[in-house]
């Protein structure tokens, strides 16, 4: 089934279904973008159709709504320690076809990886229905139709905005109950790009001798260039590494949390143990460890490529490193 | 709701026995029984979490030997018997025990790293019927680094037992220098009977590998145990991914052979 709306039925809409969702879409914060006078698109809790910026890339992935940045484990007191309670209202988030998939290589590391499950990303994620964003346009440094990403399944309806009207179609009966009463044959199908301005043939690895892939000169580059800044790490959609932390209270320090808080492969400290010893002490190595769990090691284990060229790596690293171009120097490498 | 894989359980410390200034060891009543091999997450509420391998598996206890190195162990070593310790585990894969009967074992650890194949020889020492024979080479800094000293000289009795140290003092009689320099000293009459265990700092385990790889023996034929930093221990936290392997979960455990693609 599918819809057409103008704006203002649209919006009632939004504000029927908030009753029983908390919604989340890309939003606009004005002036809090990287230069100035430039402003920052990031998923946040909208109240009004008119919050979604459907046009723009944002610069954070939706990850932050299932997976906090900092989320308390446990709160500890003097002789107990519990869970912190979970709300049970339903989530409704709207994004593109990339971070659809993205989720799904989180699910995969969350939920399938181990014979543990994560509780608290779970009793979040089981919460959760995604809403489309059609990508009918690639924007900067995408390559999602290269990494087969360029289209995804688990929505319940997409939606294309146009300047007066809204089109949806709809796939998930749990929401029919919003939209009766409305005229459901307009036709619409979300159209998603079938190629991007940058192309990529994706390196396929398997085969090539680890060592030789290790060794290779160019990730030398990266020693130098890169900063361990994390960046790459926390604007990817499928980053999933933390670190957790107990931390007791200044007023009474019997009583404190343990936290998670999300962390880097890039930045310094992430392999430290105690005692002194740590692993990948150059940036070019850090870098060869990201890119090859992209791109080789999560299809490894999971089948599928971690990577869903989303190329929020590449719009936010503040030293111009692309990794869509290391990727293109492993597929020359490949060739070989 | 699913249950928290995160959720520690309050254990009882019932003995502390002080191996050396720095390495204390733990034991803690409780119930399940780990295999030789794993390790738990032990942590203090308000401190922190730290895996910790096993050194001990009996009935209705454990023990962990515990270096006093980090945020959280030099606190664990502020406790007193009586005191209650978190645990949540046992994780990992541990040793494959079934692999090692009726063959002839030897088992090359240094420093802590003799702590996680404790357990094993003190299964073979209970079930000596099960394993044709056991050659043991320990390797410790300096003779005040030794771990187990009385369990050592008990192991004696039924196995070959070589311990030396990188740096001798004057009293010490024993022998000194690197454990690659006393693979050869062991007796191998059936290269292909042979099992080998190696655990300790990554480069002692290279190269204590490569001298009994010159003995002949297949890659297969040597296991050894590693070590990272983890936040979980589930397999969700990222720390100590190597390529495709979470140490947590595929290891801490590997054969030799799986751990050469295990490049950091």
């Amino acid at each position: 089934m599918s819809y057409k709306f103008n704006l203002e039925t649209f919006n009632n809409l939004i504000g029927e279904i908030s009753k029983n969702y908390d919604i989340y879409a890309p939003m606009r914060c004005v002036g809090s973008g990287r230069f100035s006078d430039t402003d920052l698109i990031r998923y946040g809790q909208i109240k009004n159709a008119s919050d979604i910026v459907p046009d723009v890339k944002s610069n954070f992935s939706p990850k932050e709504i299932i997976f906090p940045i900092n989320e308390t484990l446990f709160y500890f007191t003097e002789d107990d320690y519990r869970e912190p309670k979970s709300s049970t209202r339903k989530i409704l988030i709207f994004l593109r076809a990339c971070d659809i998939q993205g989720f799904e290589r989180l699910d995969q590391i969350f939920l399938n990886n181990s014979d543990n499950e994560d509780f608290y990303y779970k009793r979040i994620r089981e919460r959760v229905s995604f809403a489309l964003l059609e990508c009918r346009e690639s924007f900067d440094n995408c390559f999602c139709a290269s990494m087969g990403c360029n289209t995804a399944d688990d929505y319940s309806f997409a939606l294309r905005f146009t300047d007066k009207n809204v089109l949806l179609e709809m796939k998930d009966s749990n929401f029919d109950k919003y939209f009766d009463g409305y005229s459901n044959d307009c036709n619409f199908k979300p159209e998603q790009i079938a190629t991007n301005s940058e192309t990529l043939n994706v390196p396929d690895l398997a085969e090539t001798d680890i060592n030789v892939l290790y060794d290779e000169k160019f990730w030398e580059e990266y020693k130098s260039r890169c900063i361990g800044c994390g960046r790459c790490n926390t604007t990817c959609i499928t980053c999933n590494c933390h670190s957790t932390c107990d931390i007791f209270y200044d007023d009474n320090c019997n009583v404190g949390e343990r936290t998670r808080t999300w962390s880097s492969c890039q930045v310094d400290g992430f392999t430290d143990m105690a005692g002194g010893m740590s692993f990948r002490k150059d940036y070019g190595a850090r870098m060869r460890y990201k890119v090859l769990h992209k791109i080789l090691d999560f299809k490894k284990r999971f089948g599928t490529h971690m990577c869903v060229g989303c190329g929020r790596c590449d719009d936010n690293c503040p030293e111009y490193i692309s990794y869509l171009n290391c990727l293109k120097k492993l597929d020359k490498l490949q060739e070989k | 709701m699913c249950e928290n894989p995160m959720r520690p359980e309050p254990c009882l410390i019932s003995k502390i026995i002080k191996e050396t200034d720095i390495e204390w060891t733990f034991r803690i009543k409780i119930k399940e029984k780990p295999l030789p091999g794993q390790f738990y997450m032990v942590s203090l509420p308000r401190i922190g979490e730290m895996p910790i391998s096993i050194s001990s598996i009996e009935e209705g206890f454990i023990e962990m030997t515990i270096r006093n190195v980090g945020k959280v162990s030099d606190k664990v070593h502020h406790l007193q018997e009586g005191s209650q310790i978190f645990l949540r585990g046992p994780y990992g894969n541990g040793f494959d025990m079934t692999k090692f009967r009726d063959k002839h074992l030897v088992i090359a650890a240094g420093g802590s790293g003799v702590s996680p194949v404790k357990p094993i020889i003190e299964y073979f020492y209970k079930n000596p019927d099960q394993i044709k024979n056991v050659d043991l080479l320990f390797g410790y800094k300096e003779p005040n680094a030794v771990l187990f000293k009385p369990e050592i000289d008990s192991w004696k009795n039924k196995f070959n037992t070589i311990v030396t140290v990188d740096k001798g003092d004057d009293n010490w009689k024993g022998n000194v220098g690197l454990i690659t320099k006393f693979v050869d000293k062991i007796n191998v009459p059936k290269v292909q009977d042979l099992e080998v265990v190696i655990v300790g700092p990554p480069i002692m385990m290279k190269f204590t590998a490569l001298e009994f790889m010159k003995m002949g023996i297949d890659e297969e034929q040597i296991t050894v145990s590693y070590e990272r930093r983890m936040s979980c221990g589930i397999g969700k936290c990222g720390h100590c991914r190597i390529g495709q392997y979470y140490v947590c979960a595929d290891g801490p455990i590997f054969s030799y052979k799986a751990s050469k693609e295990l490049i950091d």
